[in-house]
């Protein structure tokens, strides 16, 4: 009985790390039709960011804890709006219009044009910023010792994904955000300035990667490459979910999770396949994803 | 068989390169066979883009015509290079006539993703499997060719004559093909579906057919891989290798047959020298390469070369 | 598409165009091969990670290793017997290639090196699939090459008659049987045994060689778990239940690098440490990063004795000196295993026979590395397997040991086994020799 608990347990904390990793690329695709390479870049960045500044204040000033939570979410703020902002404004508006897949060529150069820029900032040595994930301690939940980390991402997966729902759904700006999603033209033909849409969406698809990265940063060892590992994961999880929605991402992240932790606990052998396993069944099923929009086909 | 210009000119230079190889440094010789073998995938990649389908999962055929190749000559002693390339390829048809069946169904992200799905499948199997050296892969024995073996130290040249040859003839064929009433019926689609059903063609099996040729192609270049790196491991068959075929392809351009060749090459080149002379930035030059040329030749490299694109900036010159 | 039929003739038009570009590229290429001409000097390639997750706790080190090494043999500044100046007198010049990429491509690196940079050795390959795909090409462009950390037990099994071939680190079967050896000294009574293992051919080629070990030393033993995350995976909580809800006694891991520490934090808070002991083989690696977040007694080994595990001799006490002024870090086992591997170089060439400043022919080199001993900073080696071509040298484990106030790791109750010990003999894979009970070993 204790690991049918313990698969719940799991899988719910890896599913709200998947949506916490997932949300940026959905939210950026659904609006602006990029399938966005460079999203485990901004990961990366945030990870960078939140290690080296948190590790730094741990290891020089004796300051309250709380302080340190509050540099990490201040930093991936603050390098999501640096980060997405640049690249919106100095290259991604000049290449609207162009075909999607060659969006999705240029967010690959991006991709491996920050890889490096990353590696000249923070060099390759792991950052290992562990003090706001040990200062939690831990409790014990169905006989299993659990970290307070973990569960209170689970806790900010659900506010993030409740945030952005109501964002989206209850108001003014969320509608208009819908309208571009529904059908760009015709928001545009209404009076929506689609391009001013276009960096909001964007920075706030960043801004989304560098909080996921950093909100990861003191679980793991932060270290090269760790940007490049999650961006099929995310992957899988929207297109699971179906592109661009906010609630397919959810059940697509709750989906994979489970799956992954029922795998680890009863046949980790198939712990590899999971994730592609759940995405080719599912698309399988529904070729559009579970929450996708079947497209009316243009004549 | 009569032969227009493009394609007399692609067998002549396949003249010139392949007895150039005699007196090119060794190391040329080995990286312009690894790039023609990639080429070949490209090709693949670019039989598919023509039809309007990107695939994120090309490694797949990649990676099975290259274990086929390693496995024929590891476990059943083929050493025979035509048998072990058409075993290959064989391997691929079978594979690609079944998903095919299910792949033709997608469109756009959906065919993108499912293709990276399955090569990432096929890649874990790999790394499951421990008689295959897992993700260390293995070796892959000597190859002879009508009972003739090249002496020692002249295998790659020898190998270098063979890709140019088959490159040439695969040319030739694919111009031919992308010439021909399904070459133009998978451009047809690209543009509209819709309307090439209203003519009463069937789309899906024109795109069933193009994607079996493709995985063909992709697994004669997978093959050539293994023999002339002589090792395979299920890299091959992972996303970042599919995704670097898509980027050769865009590179080059869909315009024309030779443009995967010079991509390939070009790639090659600018990696090894990125390599030798920034090593710890390499990835950087690369980026900022396939930038520039999406920025500045949105049609890839060939439109350097198309009339197209100076007649356009003549007019731009002109306004 | 109306202008299908126009745009044939451009196409004609374009193709020698394309190809007089191609020929001006390739012969700029040419051009650039025939400028590096041999120029006296010893020219060494050396391989390493320099970009993705293995840079940081592998590659870094090593070419840091090797730059100190370098700039100091080109000074004389080495304690004998190395305190000649360069390589036999003739002055070094490195070549660094980053090895990420799959073997495919390091086997096209290493012609380039070879044949375009006209390197007169190689040193380097931290991935068990380039070494094996490195071998035959280096046999066959006749070039030294000098395999300097990876693990994998096919290498000379596939090479059967290596001639320029070396490898101066120990093969992975050594680090899983040293292993067991000292559980079975320090934890005698353990009983349940877990395991967690990247899922890779190095992953599985530890928990298995580690397994087969402890039916022998350990015969009442069992395993009662073993995990397979996907390599680079970072996040561990699934596997940390899994393992913690089968109780094990001993957790064995090949962890190596970002996945180790980030495995180590995220057991270590859950509980999971406190239980159970981890035995990290590749442990010593992060030795000065764990902190207060790895527990006391915590074994961890450095595939050899290297970094921590070295031993006090004048040229390990040089080389930690002069590492550490130059890059403020203790030099950890990549560090030692690249110097050891430089050093053995340096050792064949010098005593190859040729003029003091020349250099020696790859073949030369090659017969006085055959079979060698020699002195590095891990004590002496000896090229005692494979023909000569491998060495054989002993491995240490020891516990983890945090003091909080000079927040300092150290390593403490250090067991050292002899090569003769955890080595196979030559013609028995390491598989069967473990299965046989080790036969002919020697151990202290």
């Amino acid at each position: 009985m204790l690991s049918v608990y313990a698969v719940l347990i799991d899988g719910a904390i890896y599913a709200s790390w998947l949506f916490l990793v997932a949300a940026g690329l959905t939210v950026i695709y659904g609006v602006m039709r990029i399938l966005n390479m460079a999203h485990g870049s901004f990961y990366a960045i945030g990870a960078y960011a939140a290690a080296s500044l948190v590790g730094w204040y741990f290891n020089n000033g004796v300051g309250p804890v709380w302080v340190g939570y509050l540099m990490m979410l201040g930093c991936a703020l603050a390098a999501g709006l640096v980060v997405g902002l640049l690249i919106e404004r100095g290259l991604l508006r000049f290449m609207y219009g162009r075909d999607e897949v060659l969006m999705v060529i240029i967010t690959y150069a991006l991709l491996l044009i920050l890889e490096d820029a990353m590696k000249m900032i923070w060099g390759v040595n792991p950052y290992f910023a562990y003090q706001p994930y040990a200062e939690m301690g831990r409790s014990v939940l169905a006989g299993l010792k659990v970290s307070n980390y973990d569960l209170m991402l689970v806790g900010v997966s659900l506010v993030l994904g409740f945030g952005l729902w109501l964002w989206l759904e209850r108001t003014h700006q969320g509608k208009v955000l819908r309208a571009v999603i529904h059908d760009r033209e015709v928001a545009l033909a209404m009076g929506v300035n689609v391009r001013r849409v276009f960096t909001l969406v964007f920075v706030l698809g960043t801004v989304l990667g560098t909080l996921a990265g950093a909100l990861t940063a003191p679980a793991i060892s932060v270290a090269p490459g760790i940007g490049v590992e999650i961006i099929v994961l995310a992957f899988a999880v929207v297109v699971i979910g179906g592109m661009g929605s906010i609630e397919g991402a959810a059940l697509g992240a709750l989906l994979v999770g489970l799956s992954r932790a029922a795998a680890v606990h009863y046949a980790p052998q198939f712990e590899l396949f999971v994730i592609y396993g759940v995405m080719a069944l599912v698309l399988a099923v529904r070729p559009q994803g579970l929450f996708g929009r079947v497209l009316a086909r243009k004549i | 068989m009569r032969l227009d210009k493009t394609e007399l000119i692609l067998l002549g230079v396949a003249v010139v390169l392949a007895a150039s190889g005699l007196i090119a440094p060794q190391w040329l010789v080995f990286l312009l066979t690894m790039a023609l073998a990639k080429a070949m995938v490209v090709q693949g990649v670019v039989m598919q883009m023509r039809a309007g389908l990107v695939t994120f999962g090309q490694g797949l055929y990649f990676c099975i015509g290259g274990y086929a190749v390693g496995m024929s000559g590891h476990f059943a002693g083929i050493s025979d290079l035509p048998t072990l390339l058409l075993i290959g390829v064989a391997a691929a048809v079978a594979l690609a006539m079944i998903l095919g069946l299910l792949m033709t169904r997608y469109r756009e992200i959906f065919f993108a993703m499912l293709s990276l799905a399955f090569s990432m499948i096929l890649y874990g199997m790999l790394v499951k499997s421990p008689a295959l050296g897992s993700t260390d892969g293995f070796n892959v024995k000597a190859w002879t060719l009508f009972g003739w073996s090249p002496a020692a130290g002249q295998a790659p040249l020898a190998l270098f004559v063979i890709i140019v040859a088959v490159s040439a003839v695969l040319g030739v064929l694919l111009h031919r093909y992308g010439r021909s009433s399904a070459g133009a019926m998978c451009e047809a689609i690209r543009e509209n579906e819709v309307r090439v059903e209203y003519l009463g063609q069937s789309p899906r099996w024109v795109l069933y057919m193009n994607y079996v040729a493709a995985a063909a192609v992709s697994a004669l270049g997978g093959g050539f891989m293994a023999l002339s790196a002589g090792h395979i491991d299920p890299e091959m068959a992972y996303w970042i290798t599919s995704g670097e075929f898509v980027f050769i392809a865009l590179l080059g351009g869909t315009a024309h047959v030779a443009a995967p060749i010079i991509a390939a090459v070009l790639f090659a080149v600018v990696r090894t020298y990125a390599i030798e002379l920034v090593p710890h930035s390499w990835q950087m030059i690369l980026g900022i390469t396939l930038l520039a040329i999406i920025v500045f030749l949105p049609k890839g490299l060939w439109s350097l070369f198309s009339g197209q694109a100076r007649k356009a900036k003549a007019v731009e010159a002109k306004a | 598409m109306n202008n299908y039929k126009n745009s044939v003739p451009h196409y004609r038009k374009a193709l020698p165009l394309a190809l007089a570009i191609a020929t001006a590229g390739l012969t700029t290429a040419f051009t650039g091969a025939a400028m590096a001409a041999e120029n006296g000097k010893f020219r060494i390639g050396v391989v390493t990670f320099l970009s993705g997750p293995a840079a940081g706790p592998f590659g870094e080190p090593s070419a840091n290793a090797a730059k100190v090494l370098v700039e100091a043999l080109n000074k004389g500044k080495l304690p004998a017997p190395y305190d000649k100046l360069g390589i036999n007198g003739a002055e070094i010049e490195m070549v660094i290639i980053d090895e990420a990429g799959g073997a495919a491509k390091q086997v096209e690196e290493f012609r380039n090196l070879v044949q375009r940079q006209k390197v007169d050795a190689v040193v380097g390959y931290i991935s068990s699939g380039d070494c094996l795909a490195i071998a035959p090409v280096a046999e066959e462009l006749g070039a030294m090459t000098v395999f300097y950390d990876c693990g994998t037990s096919q290498l000379f099994s596939e090479d059967k008659t290596p001639q320029f071939v070396f490898r101066t680190s120990l093969d992975a079967a050594v680090d899983n049987i040293g292993a067991a050896r000292y559980l079975a000294k320090t934890r005698p009574d353990a009983v349940r045994v877990g395991g967690i293992q990247q899922n890779y051919a190095w992953g599985q080629d530890s928990w298995n060689d580690f397994v087969l070990s402890m039916a022998q030393v350990m015969p009442k033993s069992q395993v009662v778990e073993s995990q397979m995350p996907k390599v680079f995976q970072g996040q561990y909580g699934a596997e940390i239940s899994a393992l913690s809800v089968k109780r094990p006694e001993i957790i064995h891991s090949s962890f190596w690098g970002g996945d180790m520490e980030a495995l180590v934090l995220q057991a270590n808070s859950r509980g999971l440490l406190e239980d159970a002991t981890a035995v990290l083989t590749c442990g010593e690696s992060a030795l000065a990063r764990y902190k207060d977040q790895a527990p006391n007694g915590m074994i961890i080994g450095g595939r050899g004795p290297f970094g921590a595990f070295a031993p006090q001799n004048p040229l390990n006490n040089w080389f930690t000196e002069a590492y550490q002024s130059a890059y403020k870090a203790a030099p950890t086992y990549p560090a030692s295993k690249m110097a050891q591997a430089i050093l053995g170089l340096k050792f064949a060439a010098e005593n190859a026979k040729a003029e003091p400043g020349k250099v020696p022919a790859p073949i030369e080199i090659a017969k006085a590395f055959k079979g060698a001993t020699f002195e590095s900073v891990s004590g002496t080696v000896q090229m005692a397997r494979a023909g000569g071509h491998q060495a054989m040298q002993g491995i240490a484990y020891g516990e983890y040991h945090y003091d909080k106030a000079s927040k300092q790791g150290s390593v403490q109750n250090v067991i050292a086994f002899a090569g003769e010990c955890v080595t196979p003999p030559d013609g028995t894979s390491a598989h069967d020799w473990i299965k046989a009970g080790f036969p002919g070993a020697q151990c202290n």
